[in-house]
């Protein structure tokens, strides 16, 4: 198990690292210089000069790249150009938009798949299996964004229900601000909850084909004992997987979603930060989210001790 | 796999193509495909107007006979930017899986033929890194520094496809080194590579065919999101995705020009789904059970 946890915490860290390395050349590929961006064209040469060395611009590429990674590691993410804020303080405020949207998803996606996955594998091949098979083969054509706007047309411009778009904050109250993002959240589960009955049908199947549940059911246990107490259990681990990939992919995934419905989440963040050249903003964000869909990889793998024993055993 | 499931009931009765015949998944997905190939070559020599011509006193019209589809907020003939915006779609996913296979199949033939080596190992570790970043944010990135347009479209979802086809020809490739036809080959003198490139690559071109259309629908969704951000396609060349963005503000207005955008994507990508499911159904009837 050691060398399991050792070997998995090795991978994060190189992972880590060679992230930040891609993204922080990437951004040094951009065009357009932000000192010029924030001063505007006519800026003069001296006053451009000062603040790019108050930025740190002015550094070798070597020292710059140093003294992010080692900004970060404080929890120090620099300061926005365009927002004159530090970045942390930008990340916990849209935070609290993008956090809640993905686990709202997240929570509609289980909600959806799990029922729907264990009814049609467990009553295989009937036409309860043969529809929900259809309606998850509709549901993962669905482009997210195109039924966000179907959404907006039902329910916001005819119906009147929601609003079209954006965020009246959670000081609004908690259920104005829950109001605020349940189009989204729909919109965003919906391909997610369907690839989600996709993979919770087929290793129910999977399992269900084993010989321990024939012994299971030989031993006189009812199908549904048999389907909670065996086939689930074991049918979980790439559930599991998927989850935990869906929720690093709502948090990052979200990006189209909120700027369909102008929602001032990261994703809008990130879309503002390289439209006005605020590549600290862009940066850090990016590794941030880089870094959360590692971690959810790194929190699966460890559940797999969980749920599966075979593996703490293992030397 | 194990013994038991090789019975001769499990094993395909006659040619690939009687398979091929009884399954709906096959016939249905290969007929919603060729008629968006048809569609995206017919707009090469034809559209009932041409797809940029503007004419703002007939604009917003809904459905009639004279604009199938209706016309946008210019007046432009919506069936006319299906038509060529299909061609779009069609040009943009399928080149960005040429990418894929083109530079990852011969990773992972390598990967698995140098197995456990260091190239292996930084192949298959690269990968991995590919797979934690957040694709559509990276291609967002992407196309946002080199600028927006089809081509870099093309290489933003283009990269995201090497680690895929890199994963799935080394793991089908490793199989098949253990072999027995394999050993016999070596036994005859051939070297590694010649071996990957007679013997291997032959014998992982079903599977690969398989994944070629999922990534090819992909690749569809992800030229869409693009394009509806507007970093895929520029003005004046014709968008599913772009069509969309134009449709939010004008959704009370006019729907249809959100409706029959959309409708194409989903059925252009279930079609390739159901193509996808069809093929692998042919080429490994065992797996018919549990895939959906």
């Amino acid at each position: 198990m050691s060398s399991y946890l050792l070997a998995r915490i090795g991978a994060l860290i190189a992972g880590l690292l060679v992230a930040s390395i891609v993204i922080f050349v990437l951004l040094e590929i951009v065009p357009g210089d932000p000192a010029q961006f924030m001063l505007g064209l006519n800026a003069r040469p001296d006053t451009l000069a000062n603040l790019r060395a108050q930025l740190g611009l002015d550094q070798p590429v070597l020292t710059r790249y140093f003294n992010w990674v080692a900004g970060m590691l404080r929890g120090d993410f620099g300061i926005s150009y365009t927002y004159r804020i530090p970045v942390t303080e930008l990340v916990v405020q849209r935070l609290g938009v993008s956090l809640p949207l993905a686990a709202m998803a997240l929570t509609l996606t289980i909600l959806i798949a799990f029922p729907a996955g264990i009814i049609a594998a467990s009553r295989r091949n009937s036409g309860t299996d043969f529809a929900v098979v259809s309606a998850t083969q509709l549901g993962v054509a669905i482009p997210n964004f195109w039924f966000a706007i179907v959404l907006i047309w039902i329910f916001a411009v005819t119906l009147h229900w929601f609003s079209a778009g954006g965020f009246p904050g959670w000081d609004k109250g908690f259920w104005q601000g829950l109001r605020g993002l349940t189009l989204p959240a729909i919109a965003l589960a919906l391909p997610q909850a369907a690839i989600l009955t996709r993979v919770m049908r087929s290793a129910l199947l999977d399992t269900l084909d084993e010989d321990y549940i024939r012994t299971a059911r030989a031993k006189g246990l009812t199908r549904i004992q048999v389907l909670w107490r065996h086939a689930l259990r074991n049918a979980l681990i790439p559930v599991l997987t998927i989850v935990g990939l869906q929720f690093a992919f709502l948090l990052a995934g979200g990006i189209i979603i909120e700027n369909v419905f102008s929602l001032p989440g990261l994703g809008r963040l990130i879309f503002q930060g390289i439209t006005q050249r605020d590549l600290i903003v862009v940066k850090s964000v990016v590794m941030l989210l880089v870094f959360a869909v590692i971690l959810v990889n790194f929190i699966v793998d460890l559940s797999y001790l969980v749920v599966d024993p075979r593996l703490r055993r293992r030397p | 796999m194990s013994e038991p499931m090789l019975t001769a009931a499990a094993l395909p009765r006659g040619t690939l193509l009687s398979a091929a015949i009884r399954s709906p998944s096959f016939i249905a997905g290969l007929l919603i495909t060729l008629v968006f190939l048809g569609l995206a070559l017919t707009s090469f020599f034809w559209t009932p107007y041409p797809y940029a011509a503007q004419d703002i006193p007939n604009k917003l019209q809904g459905l009639n006979a004279e604009h199938w589809f209706g016309t946008d907020q210019y007046g432009r003939d919506v069936f006319s930017m299906i038509l060529a915006g299909a061609r779009t779609s069609i040009a943009v996913a399928l080149i960005a899986v040429g990418v894929g296979v083109g530079i990852g199949v011969p990773l992972g033939l390598t990967a698995a033929a140098q197995r456990g080596n260091l190239f292996d190992e930084i192949i298959m570790r690269g990968n991995d890194l590919v797979f934690a970043f957040p694709a559509l944010l990276i291609a967002i990135l992407i196309t946002a520094i080199f600028g927006p347009s089809a081509t870099n479209a093309v290489i933003a979802i283009g990269i995201f496809n090497i680690p895929v086809f890199a994963r799935l020809s080394r793991a089908a490739a490793l199989t098949l080194w253990t072999r027995e036809f394999i050993l016999a080959a070596r036994v005859a003198g051939k070297g590694k590579a010649r071996i990957s490139l007679e013997h291997i690559l032959p014998n992982i071109l079903n599977t690969l065919l398989v994944q070629v259309t999922i990534q090819f629908s992909l690749g569809i969704l992800a030229e869409a999101a693009l394009a509806y951000v507007g970093l895929g396609a520029q003005p004046p060349t014709p968008s599913w995705g772009k069509m969309l963005a134009d449709s939010q503000t004008l959704i009370g207005l006019a729907p249809h020009m959100a409706v029959i955008p959309g409708l194409c994507i989903v059925f252009t990508v279930m079609g390739l789904n159901l193509l996808g499911d069809g093929l692998s159904d042919i080429f490994d009837p065992r797996l018919r059970r549990s895939r959906t």
